[in-house]
Formats: C-alpha cells, structure tokens, sequence
C-alpha cells in the first residue's frame, strides 16, 4: 500500500524495477560528483602547464608533486588552512554557545518584548546580504579599523539569525514540565539551561556545529573584503589568489582546490547523519 | 553586603524578565551591531554621495542613475534569465530523484543522499576553479570533448557572450541538489498510506497516483523550496564573479555582481547600497507574488 506497486519479495518484475530506477539514479550520481571526481584525480597529476598535456579522467600515476607545489607558492600556505580552522572554530563555538542560549530565551523564559524582538530577527532573516554587505564593511574597516585582523574575520559571524531560529524551533518542543519541576527544586535559569536544555538539544546543537563550521570554512566574499595579506588569508582566498597568479598550472591548481574541500569532505563522511538530518530540521517546520 | 540589598539582588535574579535579556544579550548586541544598524546604514548611504570623510546627501540621485542605468536592467534581465533556467529544473530533478529513491531500502535512501549531497559540501572557490577546467575553451576541455562526441565543435565557453549564460546554468543544474532532494524525500515519506490504499481500491495506476495524491500533498514543500530557490538565485553572484567576472560583455552580470562591483571595484558606495536596497524591495515583490500565485489552496 504504497505509491508503488507491491511486488512479492525477490520476484522477476520488482527486480527488473529497482534495477532501473538504480541505474537512473546511478547516472544522476556520476553527473553529480563527476567535478569532484575530476577534481581529486586531476591533482595526482605532474605540475606542467597545461598546454603540454592533457586531461583524463583515470589517472596514470599518482604524484603529490603538485601539492607541494601549490604548497611552496606562498610561505603563508598552511597559515591559510591555519587561519580558516581559527576563523571557522570561533564562529562555531561562539554559535553553539549563544544561538542556543537565545534560542532557550525565546523559547522558554517569558520576557517583555520577547515576541517583537523574535519578529524583528525573523523579518531581519529575509533582507538580502547585499543590503549590509556595504554598511558592514565600512563599519568594520573604516569605524572601527580592523581590517586585517582576526575579529574581523571572526566578529560579524558571531552568532547568526538562522541559528536561533534554529535552537528555538527545537526547544520550542520540549516539554515545560521539565522546566517547571527542576525550578521547584531551587534551579535558577542558568541552571536549567546548562542541566536539562542542554544535553536535551544534543543533536541539534551537533548540526549547528557542523554546518556552520561548514559555512564559514567556505565563505570566500567576507575574508576577501577584510585581508590584504597573505598571512591573513582563508584558505579560500588563497586559493582564489593562487589560481590568478597560477593560470596555466593545472594539477597544482586541482590540488589547492582538493586542498581546500577535503577537510570538509572528512567532516562530512565521519559525521554524515548530521549533515542529513541537518538539511531538515530547519526546512520542514519553516 | 546587607541584608535588604541582597533580597533585592536575589528578586532581581528570580524575574524572568532578567534572565531573559540575560540569556539574549551577547545575540542581540551582535545583532544590533552586525545586521540592525547595517541596514538602517544602508537606508542613509543610498541617499548620499558617500566620501570616508565627510558624505553629502544628494536626495534621490543614486536611484535616479541606477534606473537610467542600461547596465543595472541587464543585470536584472540576467538574474531573471537565471533564475528561469536554474530553479524549475532544479526543483523538477530533485522531485523525480526523490520520487525514484522512495522504493528503494533504507541504507540505499541514505547512501544516495549522501552523494547528492556532496558537492554542497565543497566551498564554491573550490568547484569554480574544477568547472572552469571542465569548460576549458581548448578542444582538450572536458566538456568540448564531449560535445564532440556529438559532431559539435569547439566552444568557448565562458569566453563567449552566446554561452556564458548557458554555462553558468549548466553549472548550477548538476551541482548539489541534495538539500531539495532530502527535503522533498521526508514530505514524501510524511503522505499517509491510506490515500494509496483508498486509491489501490479504485485500480489508480502510478501516474493517477502521483497526479492526485503526491503532487497535491506536495505543494506546501514545492512553495518552500520554490520561494527559498527564487530568493536564493537572486543573490547568486559568487560563481558569476569567479568564473567569468560577470563577462563577456555584461552577459553574465547579475545583480548581486553589479553591487559588489559599484562597491568594492569603483568604490561607489552610495549607488550600491540604493541599487541593493532595490534588490530587497525586488525580491520581496517576487516572493509575495509567488505565494499570491502558488499559495493559494497551500495550508499552513
């Protein structure tokens, strides 16, 4: 009793049927992850220019000699891999700690102004980053003069709208009852957050970690607006950086990007369950 | 400490009003600080001419030179154009693959998820630097080699004004669909059964099915995601700027692109905070609309 026909177990026609809908999606997946594909096994190759060789898709040996390549373009090339753990790390921490600190508020404590103040961030969610891309940087770098530090990397990512809403949706479903009964015991709000909320809110705080380490791990424009040296670059930027002064160089310029993607690709495998579950806790009750 | 000081003190701590500014206090002032008063900053810049020392206010000229601007309608066209050809297919792909990986059993479901997933998780820095080798101009290029197969020759890809678009759409039509993928895969297992066995009784066949049952319980998640991907494209400008620079001849600007460069290239940053705050107002317009349109039988 399902959209599809219910075929007895291990019959001719339900065999033929999940066989082609494998094949189809297998097609889909190699399209999918062909870029990538090509990406890791394009970076094995020898760092010559380009016009003296071709490209295959299977390679004919295996050689890191364009990582080291990649690697002895700058003195600064693992201060960026540095720079962007530093950049990513604070962020994520400094999300988990106060997005669900914020999120426990506009869930569970009753406060005045609590519902115009959660509007007012959920109305803010919807303005384009376009809109406070100018203002911020001219705040940040001309008020305050922090360019080419790390707060100012770090700062504006502090603690994201999305993240509240996030760890307020959630909280939002555990029962008050908890609450009530671990305040007749004499626990104070501080108490209750650190006691029950938190270790309650595991898996979603899990997720925010992981996906916004994630996105800071890969945000380009911000870094790129902030740094004007080397020693303070994010990987991305020195990548993107690499790739201008490196046109013709192919291979190394595949290992830079594999450089970049893979600690987000063993993040990813290790801690998959999350990077799933992450996609739905936000979206289906938004 | 004295005695009617410390009750005071421990009053003040019991309020819940309190607590709550307490807890969101480091939020707020990040928030403030970070988005509010960007924003509010925006407002004021779009009417200046702005200088680091000392702006003049110069009333609606910003937005009168933006709308006189060719450039800043081409830039919408694109986006437009964009938008057109990447989120439909988008959603259509990730409904027909969701739909296909429905039978299958479970570790096969997660395992077919996590690939489409994948490319999400690598930064876009990192898949421009792949997709502009993939559509390399020589007839050594990936894609040029495929098309060959076809009897089609060389192609400049990027370098041209007839196919940059189409390749920067191409681009976004095999990157990751997995978030739409997992997300219009849970609605589908959220359907109840008894709407299958009502229609089992009554001899429906797959597609009779999938037109009067999954597509209507659907639309909820197809507005979402539909209004999620609109918003999203408008602001696409990342593989824009890092592929081909918005070129060749404008034909890949978008919107988002013509900010940042009236910004941070020709430091006009009066004209990009009024032509960003038009973007807003734009993107605003598009989404009412969309639920206007779509939303109408969608219950919340």
């Amino acid at each position: 009793m399902s959209l599809y026909r219910n075929y007895p177990d291990r019959s001719k026609a339900k065999l033929f049927r999940n066989g082609t809908i494998i094949g189809l999606l297998l097609l889909f997946a190699l399209a999918t992850i062909f870029p990538i594909y090509f990406m890791v096994i394009s970076s094995l190759g020898d760092p010559v220019e380009a016009g003296a060789m071709s490209y295959s898709l299977w390679p004919s040996k295996i050689s890191f000699a364009s990582y080291k390549f990649f690697f002895d373009y700058s003195e600064y090339s693992f201060r960026w891999l540095g720079n962007s753990l530093l950049v990513a790390g604070s962020v994520m921490i400094s999300n988990v700690v106060f997005a669900s600190m914020a999120g426990y508020a506009f869930s569970k404590i009753k406060f005045r102004g609590r519902a115009f103040l959660f509007t007012l961030l959920l109305v803010a969610m919807m303005i384009p980053y376009q809109v406070t891309q100018v203002p911020l940087y001219i705040l940040i770098v001309n008020t305050f003069n922090l360019q080419n530090t790390y707060t100012a990397l770090i700062v504006p990512g502090l603690v994201t709208v999305y993240n509240i809403f996030l760890s307020k949706q959630f909280m939002s479903s555990i029962p008050k009852e908890i609450i009530e009964s671990a305040k007749m015991e004499g626990c104070n709000q501080f108490q209750i957050y650190l006691r029950i909320i938190l270790p309650l809110s595991k898996t979603v705080l899990a997720v925010m970690a992981i996906l916004t380490f994630m996105d800071s791990w890969n945000t380009f424009f911000w870094p790129f607006l902030v740094t004007n040296t080397m020693d303070m670059q994010t990987i991305q930027v020195g990548l993107k950086n690499f790739r201008f002064a490196n046109t013709t160089f192919f291979a190394p310029m595949m290992a830079g990007a594999t450089i970049s993607a893979l600690p987000m690709f063993i993040l990813f495998f290790s801690l998959q369950r999350y990077f799933l579950e992450g996609v739905t806790v936000g979206a289906v009750k938004g | 400490m004295n005695p009617t000081k410390k009750s005071f003190f421990r009053r003040r701590l019991e309020s819940d009003n309190s607590w709550g500014y307490a807890f969101i206090a480091v939020a707020l002032v990040v928030f403030a600080l970070f988005t509010a008063y960007p924003v509010a900053s925006a407002f004021i810049i779009s009417f200046q001419d702005y200088k680091p020392l000392g702006s003049t206010f110069i009333g609606f000229d910003n937005y009168a030179e933006t709308f006189k601007d060719a450039l800043f309608w081409k830039s919408i066209r694109n986006t437009i154009i964009y938008t057109i050809l990447t989120v439909p297919v988008a959603l259509l792909l990730s409904f027909a693959v969701a739909i296909l990986i429905l039978p299958l059993k479970k570790w096969m479901q997660t395992s077919f998820k996590a690939v489409y997933y994948l490319p999400a998780v690598a930064s876009g820095v990192a898949l421009s630097v792949v997709w502009l080798w993939i559509f390399d101009p020589m007839d050594t290029g990936i894609f040029n080699k495929l098309i060959s197969l076809f009897g089609i020759g060389n192609q400049n890809w990027l370098g041209s004004s007839s196919t940059a678009m189409f390749s920067l759409v191409f681009m976004a039509w095999l990157s990751s669909h997995g978030t739409s993928i997992i997300i219009y895969l849970a609605a589908l297992l959220g359907i109840d059964t008894s709407y299958y066995e009502a229609a089992d009784l009554d001899g429906a066949t797959f597609l009779q099915k999938l037109r009067y049952i999954v597509i209507p319980c659907l639309k909820p998640t197809t507005l979402f995601l539909l209004v999620t991907g609109v918003i999203g494209s408008f602001q696409v400008f990342q593989n824009a700027y890092l592929m081909t620079g918005g070129g060749p001849d404008n034909a890949t600007t978008m919107v988002g692109l013509l900010i940042f460069n009236n910004a941070f290239k020709y430091f006009e940053f009066g004209k990009a905070a009024a032509q960003s705050l038009l973007l807003a107002g734009l993107i605003a317009v598009v989404a009412l609309v969309q639920f206007k349109f779509f939303g109408k039988e969608v219950e919340y």
